[in-house]
Parts: C-alpha cells; sequence; structure tokens
C-alpha cells in the first residue's frame, strides 16, 4: 500500500480536526491516489462518528457504505470494517477503517446512522464479524440456517456436497480445490493457489 | 388449524389482533423476488419487514476468483436494467488503482451509453411502475421506446442487455458505422414520447389520487438512511453526484437537476421522467462534441494490442498473450469511484494485493439502501399503496441479493 507519512502530505482538515481531538484514537492516516483513510482504535468509533456528523464545518451526515474486508495471510488483525462517509458540506469523501481480529466486536454505528443497518447485516452475515449494539443483528442476504460466512477468504468458492441419485456424492471440498491437470493458471478455487 | 405469527417466525412480536400477510417472493409487483411481511390493522399498515437474499449468487466472491477483465461480464449482471453503469463505475475504479488514462473519444462514449442506460432503466420502471397501479398503455410505450435501445447495444456488441463493452482502459472497440447517427435520431425524437408519457400520467385523475401524498419521505431521513439518487431529488434536495463530484466529462456538459416538492411517490415520478428527458440532452451535447480518435489507452501492460498490430511486432504479441492468459496486476491499494447511476450512487469498493485478480470487490448498490426506506414510506398506508411505494423505489433484486 502506498502509505505516505501523514507529516509529508498536506493533511485534509478533518484529518486534523481528528488528530486534535481524539489524539489517541488515530492510529494510521494514509492516501491513496487522493483519497484519505483514517484507521481508527474501535473503541472510540461512536464518538468519532458522532463528531464527524455533528460538526458543523465537517457534517459527514451520510454514510455511503460499509465494506468489510477479509486480511486472511495479508496482515493482522485479520478483519477490516471500513466506512465510507461523505460530507455533503464539502463534497468529500472520508474512509473510516477499524481493524478486528476474530471474535472481537465492533460497536454498531446504527444509532447514528440508521442507514447502517442494512450494511451492517451483512458484514457480520458475509464475515461474522459481531457489530455490537445493533437493533436486528441477523442474516441478510443467505439464509438463515446456512452455516459459515461467505466472504471469508477460508470460505470455499464452490465444493459444497451435492447428492447425486442413488445417493453418491458430488466432488469434495479437497478435490475442488486442487487444481486438476490442464486447468489454467493457478487453479479456479482455493485459498493456496493464489500467488 | 391455525397459525399464529410466533409458529410461523415471520413477525415476532406482531401485535394481538394484527394480521400478518407474506408478500413475495413470487409476486408480479415486488419486481423480483423481494419478500415482505406485512403486519396489517385492518387495511393499514403497522410494520413492514424486507426478506432478501433469494437472488443471491455470490458475486463478490467470484470476482475474488476472476481477473480483472473478467469481472466485468459478472458485475454487469448486478443491476440488470443498466448493465453498463455498473461496468463503468467498476471499471473507473480499476482505473484508479492503475492510474491509467482513457482518451477523449472513450470518455465521451462512455457518457453516451451511461445516458442510454439511464433512460433504459427508467423506462422500465416508468413501465412497471404504472402497470402496477393499474396504467396499462404506458408500459407498451415505454418498452418500445426501451426496445431502441436495446437495438442500439446490440448494434455494438451483439447483445442486447449485458454488453461488457467497456474495458478497464476503454472501450473493446469503437462503435461500428451508423451507430451514432442511431442515437442521434433516438435522442431528436424521444423527448416528444417523454411528453406522451406524461400525457397518460402526469394530470391522469386516478395517478396522481394512487401516489400524491402517499410514501412521503423527508430528505433528512434520506440522508440519515444513508439514500441518495432519484428518492432523494424526490425530496427536494437538488444532489447529483454528477455535479457535486464530476467523473467523466460530466462538468463540460449543461444539465439540470430536477427536484420534488415533499417527497411522495408523485414526485419522485416527475423526477425520474425529466431525468429521462435530461439524459437526452446530456447524449445530444455528446454527440456534438464527441471527437475522432481511439477509444482506448495505448497502455499496452492494460489494453490488449489491435489485432493488426499482432501481424507484425513481437512486442504487442507478448502483451496479447500475457493479458489474455494472465491479465494486469494493479499495484496493492484500495479505490473507490462513485458514480451517479439511474437508482442512485453505484461505486465498486476494489482491493487489490497486487496480483491479477482482485483481493475484494465491494458493491455499493444504491437499491439495497433505498429498499431501506421501505418502511417509514409505507407505514400508516393502505396495504394497496405498499405496491405502489415498491415502484417508486425503483429496486432491482440482482442488485440488492447480488
Amino acid at each position: 500500500m502506498s502509505e505516505t507519512t501523514a507529516q509529508e502530505m498536506s493533511e485534509r482538515p478533518e484529518v486534523v480536526r481528528l488528530r486534535e481531538r481524539f489524539p489517541e484514537a488515530v492510529c494510521e492516516v494514509y492516501t491513496f491516489r487522493g483519497d484519505t483513510w483514517v484507521v481508527v482504535d474501535r473503541a472510540f468509533l461512536l464518538d468519532i462518528c458522532r463528531f464527524l456528523r455533528d460538526d458543523p464545518e465537517l457534517s459527514y451526515r451520510f454514510l455511503s457504505d460499509i465494506v468489510g474486508i477479509d486480511q486472511l495471510g495479508r496482515r493482522e488483525p485479520r478483519f477490516e470494517v471500513v466506512y465510507n462517509l461523505y460530507s455533503f458540506r464539502t463534497f468529500t469523501r472520508l474512509f473510516l477503517k477499524v481493524r478486528v481480529n476474530e471474535g472481537e466486536t465492533v460497536p454498531s454505528v446504527t444509532s447514528i446512522y440508521p442507514g447502517a443497518n442494512f450494511p451492517e447485516r451483512e458484514v457480520y452475515d458475509m464475515f461474522g464479524i459481531v457489530f455490537e449494539g445493533h437493533p436486528d443483528l441477523r442474516r441478510i442476504l443467505m439464509p438463515d440456517d446456512w452455516v459459515g460466512h461467505p466472504l471469508r477468504k477460508d470460505f470455499p468458492l464452490g465444493g459444497e456436497e451435492v447428492v447425486f441419485d442413488q445417493g453418491t456424492l458430488g466432488p469434495s471440498i479437497a478435490e475442488v480445490q486442487t487444481p486438476h491437470p490442464g486447468e489454467s493458471f493457478f487453479g479456479k478455487t482455493g485459498l493456496s493457489n493464489r500467488e | 388449524m391455525s397459525i399464529t405469527p410466533e409458529q410461523m417466525e415471520i413477525l415476532p412480536g406482531a401485535a394481538e389482533g394484527s394480521m400478518v400477510i407474506n408478500m413475495g417472493p413470487q409476486h408480479p409487483s415486488t419486481h423480483g423476488v423481494l419478500r415482505l411481511v406485512v403486519e396489517l390493522d385492518g387495511e393499514t399498515i403497522v410494520d413492514v419487514v424486507p426478506h432478501i437474499g433469494y437472488l443471491h449468487t455470490g458475486i463478490e466472491k467470484t470476482c475474488e476468483y476472476e481477473q480483472y477483465q473478467k469481472c466485468i461480464p459478472l458485475v454487469e449482471r448486478m443491476d440488470y436494467l443498466s448493465a453498463m453503469n455498473n461496468s463503468l463505475a467498476f471499471v473507473l475504479s480499476v482505473e484508479k488503482l492503475l492510474d491509467v488514462q482513457v482518451p477523449p473519444r472513450g470518455v465521451w462514449l462512455r457518457m453516451i451509453f451511461s445516458e442510454l442506460q439511464r433512460i433504459a432503466s427508467h423506462l422500465v420502471w416508468l413501465g412497471t411502475h404504472a402497470l402496477d397501479i393499474g396504467a396499462m398503455t404506458p408500459f407498451f410505450y415505454c418498452f418500445r421506446e426501451r426496445e431502441r435501445i436495446l437495438d442500439m447495444l446490440e448494434h455494438l456488441s451483439g447483445v442486447r442487455m449485458f454488453p461488457s463493452w467497456i474495458q478497464v482502459g476503454g472501450w473493446r472497440a469503437d462503435l461500428p458505422d451508423g451507430l451514432l447517427e442511431k442515437i442521434a435520431k433516438f435522442v431528436e425524437e424521444f423527448p416528444a414520447k417523454v411528453d406522451d408519457y406524461e400525457g397518460l400520467l402526469t394530470e391522469n385523475p386516478i395517478w396522481v389520487e394512487r401516489t400524491r401524498n402517499i410514501g412521503i419521505i423527508t430528505a433528512d431521513e434520506c440522508i440519515a438512511l444513508g439514500i441518495n439518487g432519484p428518492i432523494l431529488r424526490g425530496s427536494g434536495y437538488a444532489f447529483d453526484i454528477r455535479k457535486a463530484n464530476p467523473y467523466l466529462y460530466y462538468d463540460q456538459v449543461e444539465f439540470d437537476i430536477p427536484t420534488g416538492t415533499i417527497g411522495d411517490v408523485y414526485d419522485r415520478f416527475l423526477v425520474r421522467v425529466e431525468e429521462m428527458r435530461q439524459s437526452a440532452r446530456i447524449i445530444k451535447q455528446c454527440i456534438e462534441r464527441i471527437p475522432e480518435g481511439p477509444v482506448s489507452s495505448d497502455d499496452r501492460k492494460v489494453v490488449p494490442p489491435p489485432r493488426e498490430e499482432l501481424d507484425n511486432s513481437m512486442e504487442s504479441v507478448i502483451h496479447h498473450f500475457k493479458l489474455w492468459t494472465e491479465g494486469f496486476r494493479p499495484p496493492e491499494g484500495e479505490a473507490y469511484v462513485p458514480i451517479e447511476g439511474p437508482k442512485g450512487e453505484i461505486g465498486y469498493y476494489v482491493v487489490s494485493d497486487g496480483s491479477n485478480r482482485p483481493w475484494r470487490v465491494k458493491t455499493r448498490p444504491p437499491c439495497f439502501m433505498n429498499l431501506q426506506a421501505l418502511a417509514p414510506m409505507s407505514l400508516g398506508h393502505m396495504v394497496a399503496d405498499i405496491v405502489a411505494i415498491i415502484g417508486s423505489i425503483d429496486i432491482v433484486l440482482g442488485e440488492i441479493d447480488r
């Protein structure tokens, strides 16, 4: 990640304000192709969101989306949750990022952005990240009795057991994950084949 | 045998004496496979809980296992009514990761087709929305015009709905002969057709009765719920990403942002109808200003060389081979480029780990966020109004469920 240290860049006013206001909460600030990411401590997430929303000069009133990322094998902690905030006052976008490990929870921002309801349910459904304080944290896209969280990197792309006639099974997960001779490039499925 | 709501586990906590009905997923007016559990007191709606996911196909997961170019046909299938807006948003994000510039002709063409797809999407919306409320005639008129747009896509690519003709770095190929004239003729005739639709609906007393003061939502509520696009504009807030954060060449064309007043179903109808006229206006300006020249970047690490170069350049053969077998490798990073889709902000949050396949592709689906407005809009209205309200939100389940 082309990280530029904060001091080299002329920082955006919202980042300066955040640093002033929450000196211990801002873990890291980086920019990439003109966009700014602020990595914050999850304990301060609600305070930071409330500050960004209510400050009249910043006015980040619009939560555009919440993105879950599984960084398995790339970095620790494993999961990242990105809050895509938009200001109708300055017409700028700010990405807040929270890093959590397996089993840790993230405070729910539904009390500040009611629109976070569906996206947080989706992140929970797809990654198993629990949002504390969410009013209705259920699966949203997968069936209610589904086992596992599909967008985790260790969840296989295919290979679920298919029962054919006479009770025989389709290829197992291990078989599908192993590239067979003649399969192009890194194989179709499986983390181990990834470069 | 009577079944209580608790036994059905569809709406725990429904009040005593109220009636819980299940609407969909197989219901013609839910525009796909949306399932609603509606709690009614008489005919008045007390609570609405949408259940989604019936069309979940794991597109985002599949994208993680495909090279970047091969994601384009996949993402086009999300919002299947405006396929090229999806691929445009995805491609813009990848181009931001790669830092590739598209030549002017390619950019103008992208604008033309983005607006054509907006018109096509709004036409399907208007036809089905009117059909839901009981007006049959607009459906035929709208689909007649949409057919012409699908014909243009077929002329462009041979495919009617999912052309996949936008690629990273530009276009697969320039327009075939005669297509630009076809588009010019269409946008010349189209505003008169919009007048026809309006003649059927705008002052029709039955239409006004069914839509006026139904499903009201304020601009502040929209913003709190993460909703922009036509719904926010219908509530009187003039916000359009094409004006606020211009992408492509939207800062070089003239167009207006239509807004409503109170944010009811009727206002959203007026806003979308006017947007069709504005789109035609934008396309007209694009056709006037489009220059000759290449449509794709000449960065051979990203865009495959044209066929004729392969015959006399070894380097081109190597690039061709590398690109079609391996693809390109954007640097590590994350990018998100929002565009104004027909239903609101579409954007793709693409995370690259430096390999030839995306580490994570996350759609910002406008319909998914817009669906959250269904409950606040419909509380207190009659059960028949919920059909009008679903229509006015303009949902596409392919995009909600992905």
